[in-house]
């Protein structure tokens, strides 16, 4: 079994309050993955990091190898964006430290980079999970630093998730997919269905068993 | 950094100050947590948060319901900002100019009055009545700086960027006041993602990058001088005692302030917002 550091110790102690508690011992997360740790600020904060990567890695993969007919207003736009999700995986990696998960390897096989459409199709879902990630898992967060810088990060994905959507249909930067028409609150997700997705594009399996998750 | 000056000085004006901070030896132990590595980056960081925590206990921090009328006001504000354009028809906003946009936000903001006096009612709290707006920014007189407000749809784009972007940085100080309460906590960071889409938007309708583009020397990248203020703080480019732009970048060793300060958006404190409206847009 292959573990990042803070998910060795943290599957220990779980199981041990596990046992004290109910007998009910988790599931442990599969051989080829790895898990958040235990339930606190740094398992939210690598539960970031996970999707940060993952988003770091598709732009690098789109900047590599552009879709075909790209204008170079969409380059600029994609590059910045590609820097921008760098520089949040880059963070968490230092503000981290010896608590970060390990790297995690993206499985983009079912993505076709030159295709315009299937390129924004993706980024529209990486980003638009990534806002119902940060907005699901705020109150997940006890420090109100880490909620703060949660919060600055949140915001630009969001400004990115507008870019995206109106790439694909001009006006559609807050449309009903993600937007409640009643109340225009954003949708929120929780880790469970948050991993679900991010785990499709992920070779490394991203766990979180002590928020409900194990995956499959 | 003298950390050792700058408590020697706050003891000349507060004597009790090492009594207060030994008080919240928690606080310490929180910087402590957040990786060894980081603990001794993050000093200037975490030693801010040791202040603010210890002075903490003269201020009262705002109730969840003092959270909400307060983002109530400002909602107030961009419902009536929009309604009021929208209202104008294509006196103000042509017929084939990003009707879609004010379409979704005049419906946006709406709602997000209505959400909000609804959540405060069902928490037990009174909403408050909206307040007496002057959208040129004339604080009452109707001729402020912005006095084509509503005849000048360049001027009207200029001012919806910035009430979005503002409002943006209005929630996202919020936030902490509302820790651990995942119904209202999960339903402003709902709103502030919101807003932030609809910034998003109007920077791209007025041909600007869709997310703030600092320099080192200014937060405000509109080019309205005027709104400096409500920009300044974006160029910050330390985040938890981390200098981002000493990080690695796609290219290269390190990161470029643009995309340092474009990749966070910074908070701004209900005193700082209302320092901003109140006054102009807010007649007092």
């Amino acid at each position: 079994m292959r573990y990042a550091g803070v998910g060795v110790a943290s599957a220990g102690l779980l199981a041990t309050a596990a046992c004290k508690k109910d007998h009910n011992t988790p599931t442990p997360p599969p051989a080829n993955g790895i898990d958040l740790g235990a339930k606190n600020d740094f398992a939210i904060l690598n539960y970031a990091y996970a999707l940060e990567q993952l988003e770091a890695a598709f732009y690098l993969q789109v900047a590599a190898t552009p879709y075909s007919g790209i204008t170079s207003a969409e380059t600029a736009l994609l590059t910045d964006i590609r820097d921008h999700e760098v520089l949040h995986r880059e963070f968490f990696k230092a503000a981290l430290g010896a608590k970060a998960l390990q790297d995690l390897t993206p499985d983009f096989s079912s993505i076709d980079f030159s295709s315009r459409a299937k390129v924004l199709a993706a980024a529209k879902a990486f980003e638009d999970t990534g806002v119902t990630a940060y907005d699901g898992a705020g109150y997940l967060i006890a420090d109100p630093n880490y909620l703060l810088i949660a919060g600055k990060i949140v915001s630009v994905e969001a400004r990115h998730a507008a870019l995206i959507s109106n790439l694909i249909l001009p006006g559609s930067f807050a449309a009903s997919d993600v937007n409640d028409p009643t109340t225009s609150l954003n949708k929120s997700a929780t880790i469970p269905e948050v991993l679900k997705i991010a785990n499709m594009f992920l070779k490394t399996k991203v766990s979180a068993v002590n928020y409900g998750y194990t995956a499959s | 950094m003298n950390l050792l000056n700058i408590i020697e000085e706050i003891e000349n004006v507060d004597p009790e100050v090492y009594g207060r901070l030994s008080q919240r030896r928690d606080v310490i132990k929180n910087i402590t947590s957040f990786g060894s590595k980081v603990a001794i980056a993050a000093l200037p960081f975490a030693v801010g948060t040791m202040f603010k925590k210890a002075y903490a206990q003269s201020t009262t921090a705002p109730s969840v319901i003092d959270v909400l009328n307060y983002a109530l006001t400002l909602e107030y504000l961009e419902s009536a900002f929009y309604n009021a354009g929208k209202a104008k028809g294509t006196a103000l906003i042509p017929a084939d100019a990003a009707t879609k946009y004010f379409n979704q936000v005049t419906t946006d903001e709406n709602n997000h009055v209505t959400f909000l006096t609804a959540v405060i009612k069902q928490l037990g709290g009174t909403p408050v009545t909206s307040p007496k707006f002057d959208l040129t920014g004339g604080g009452g007189t109707g001729t402020g700086p912005f006095s084509n407000v509503l005849t000048n749809y360049d001027t009207f784009l200029a001012v919806a960027q910035v009430f979005e972007d503002t409002g943006v940085r209005a929630y996202k100080g919020q936030a902490g006041f509302l820790l651990n309460n995942q119904v209202v906590l999960t339903a402003a960071l709902s709103i502030h993602a919101v807003e932030a889409r609809h910034a998003s938007a109007i920077r791209q309708i007025r041909g600007q990058t869709p997310w703030i583009t600092s320099t080192a020397a200014l937060g405000n990248d509109t080019g309205v001088a005027l709104v400096n203020g409500n920009y300044d703080g974006e160029q910050n480019v330390m985040q938890g005692g981390v200098d981002v732009t000493t990080l690695k970048s796609a290219t290269g060793s390190t990161t470029s302030v643009a995309v340092a300060t474009a990749a966070f958006d910074e908070a701004l404190s209900s005193d700082q917002v209302l320092k901003l409206l109140l006054g102009t847009f807010i007649v007092k």
